[in-house]
């Protein structure tokens, strides 16, 4: 991975140069410090972790003294402040997935990963985080792979995604489950009317 | 009973499409240009008249909030801030109608800051929430490139940006002055209040926090009437809500109901009833995790609005109701909610910082029953100190699952102490 281990020095691509501005317009003038978390969110994109050098570039970028972007950083979870795998497992474990059997999930993952909370394989594969509520909770127990949440597992269905992306074939998004979204199981209760809804 | 007439999201599972196209076929757009022409007094005077109450835990009434902001500008501009931070426990609503129904959303953002005034509206969405993110800017692009949004917004008269902004994973950002910080780029510690944001909010001007679901009912409200929208739940409960049904349930679900429906009504029409049958219940938190736990002999009478719940000492919260059945070690399940609240305190204020690892502590120890019956009464008097004493409500929240354990199940902690006492007594 780009950077990876490395403290180096980071500057954004060009692409990434025109998000970064694209982003500052966002907000009013002289309030150019809003942009601070999108952009670091762009930099760990970019590089894969936030890096010292990350944090330094998007002080600079802003014009802000490094402090003011380092305890922001401390301060959110989303920032990796060293080098993840390719895959991030989120698992959540608050109690509304909890009581739907996290626990499984966490076992599922622990035992085909090897890993334990907050550690990453040798070939940058996984790496295994502990999270709060995820905000699925009717879908629950949830996992949130990078960017995408795998919803409604077990323990066979975790295993089941671990494996095709240890394969290389991207699993389905969403519900795990024979479901509609945040529908109940089986078919809705609402929303049956026919002349709905386009 | 509600009828699927009277609902407002009508794709809340995703099952139509959610871009523009589709949003209009089901009525979103539609005269918004005329609403704006009816001025900003009687927007409020509406949505006062709805009786629609803040949607993201509080119940604050959205048209007197609006009513707050200033009438004639300062000088300073003023700001709609839209919280969807959505992380409370137990609460997925505000993600199903960011993904599936993002208009309904952003026309709400147009109507509410021309209802207070305000030029612009900043969405904060919860980090995690990256598709959904996805979806909402896709909807606002869609909207500006329609001249429905941005100048001369629907042909109004009104100028309305509105900026998507992401967050990066922290609960107290939810608390609508940290979310104010965050949007500054700074860290989420929530301000002290006064001046509260309507005064002083974003960049120090004028403000308005609401919730997604809030603003998202607007525009239905606004065109259907207010007197549709009161019509639905008791005097000062009114409106349809959308419920999060998680937990021990055969089926569990998000739903749109009419505000006051019975607990037990909600759960089994539209959840498939308790694991077990309602006979297999023990106990319901009823919305959001900060909410108190309730036994099963009061969630066999209860209805599901503001007053009912507070009335027996728990709350309607964002009304994500948390179901457990017999199952359930209910004293675990509220130590894994006082482990999620030690996690999420900014720091702040010292009775939360250190209070909120004190008793998830305390309560780890009293899950596995390696503490003093004594303890108990000192975990309550503490909880007491707590709450009340913080700069925002999250000392309170952290306080009243455990207050609502205690009132509740205080023989289930005491006989787990004292099994564990005779266990390692005979051991």
């Amino acid at each position: 991975m780009n950077g990876r281990g490395a403290a180096g020095i980071f500057a954004f691509t060009a692409d990434n140069l025109k998000a970064a501005n694209a982003i500052l317009a966002k907000y009013p003038d002289g309030r150019q410090q809003s942009a601070v978390m999108p952009l670091l969110d762009l930099a760990q994109r970019q590089l894969g972790w936030t890096s010292p050098a990350v944090i330094e570039y998007v002080a600079d970028f802003l014009g802000l003294p490094a402090i003011r972007v380092w305890e922001v950083v401390s301060f959110y979870t989303m920032y990796y402040r060293e080098p993840v795998g390719k895959y991030r497992l989120h698992i959540c474990t608050t109690t509304p997935c909890w009581l739907r059997g996290s626990d499984e999930v966490v076992r599922a993952c622990k035992e085909k990963t090897g890993l334990d909370f907050g550690e990453t394989d040798e070939n940058g594969l996984f790496t295994l985080l502990e999270v709060e509520c995820l905000g699925a909770c009717v879908n629950a127990p949830v996992l949130q792979i990078n960017d995408d949440y795998y919803e409604d597992l077990d323990a066979d269905r975790t295993a089941a995604l671990l494996d095709a992306l240890a394969e290389g074939r991207p699993p389905t998004t969403g519900t795990q489950a024979e479901r509609l979204n945040s529908a109940p199981e089986g078919g809705k209760t609402t929303l049956l009317e026919s002349d709905a809804r386009c | 009973m509600l009828t699927d007439r009277d609902r407002i999201f009508t794709n809340l599972y995703g099952e139509y499409d959610w871009t523009l196209k589709g949003a209009r076929a089901r009525g979103d757009w539609d005269g918004t240009a005329e609403l704006i022409a009816r001025g900003r007094e009687w927007l409020v005077e509406e949505i006062k008249a709805s009786g629609l109450r803040g949607r993201g835990g509080a119940g604050f009434p959205t048209g007197l909030k609006w009513s707050f902001m200033p009438k004639e500008s300062d000088g300073r501009p003023a700001y709609l801030v839209v919280n969807a931070d959505e992380g409370e426990p137990g609460t997925c609503k505000d993600r199903d109608m960011m993904r599936w129904d993002p208009h309904k959303l952003i026309e709400g953002c147009l109507l509410a800051c021309a209802a207070i005034g305000a030029g612009a509206a900043y969405i904060y969405v919860r980090g995690e929430f990256f598709n959904e993110a996805r979806h909402l800017q896709h909807a606002i692009d869609e909207a500006y490139e329609a001249g429905l949004i941005g100048r001369n917004a629907c042909g109004s008269g009104v100028d309305c940006d509105v900026f998507l902004h992401r967050g990066a994973g922290a609960y107290i950002c939810g608390e609508e002055t940290a979310l104010i910080e965050s949007l500054e780029g700074k860290k989420g510690q929530p301000r002290l209040k006064p001046p509260f944001p309507a005064m002083a909010g974003l960049y120090g001007c004028p403000t308005t926090v609401n919730n997604v679901e809030t603003i998202a009912v607007a525009p239905s409200i606004l065109r259907r009437g207010a007197a549709w929208f009161s019509g639905f739940g008791r005097n000062n409960n009114t409106g349809t809500k959308v419920f999060c049904i998680s937990g021990h349930v055969n089926r569990p679900c998000n739903v749109e109901e009419a505000m006051s429906i019975p607990m037990k009504e909600l759960i089994e029409k539209h959840a498939g009833g308790v694991r077990g049958g309602w006979d297999n219940l023990k106990a319901v938190i009823p919305g959001g995790s900060s909410t108190p736990i309730l036994p099963k002999s009061i969630c066999d009478e209860v209805l599901m609005d503001f007053d009912a719940l507070r009335d027996v000492q728990s709350g309607l919260g964002t009304a994500a109701v948390i179901v457990m059945d017999r199952s359930t070690d209910v004293v675990r399940a509220i130590a894994r909610l006082a482990r999620f609240y030690a996690h999420e305190s900014c720091g702040q204020c010292t009775p939360c910082r250190e209070g909120t690892g004190w008793m998830m502590r305390v309560m780890e120890r009293m899950a596995s029953g390696r503490a003093r019956v004594e303890e108990i009464d000192m975990l309550l008097d503490v909880s007491k100190e707590i709450e009340g004493h913080t700069i925002c409500a999250h000392g309170d929240g952290s306080a009243w699952p455990i207050q609502g354990l205690i009132r509740h199940f205080r023989h289930e902690m005491e006989e787990r102490i004292l099994s564990y006492r005779n266990r390692a007594m005979a051991a």
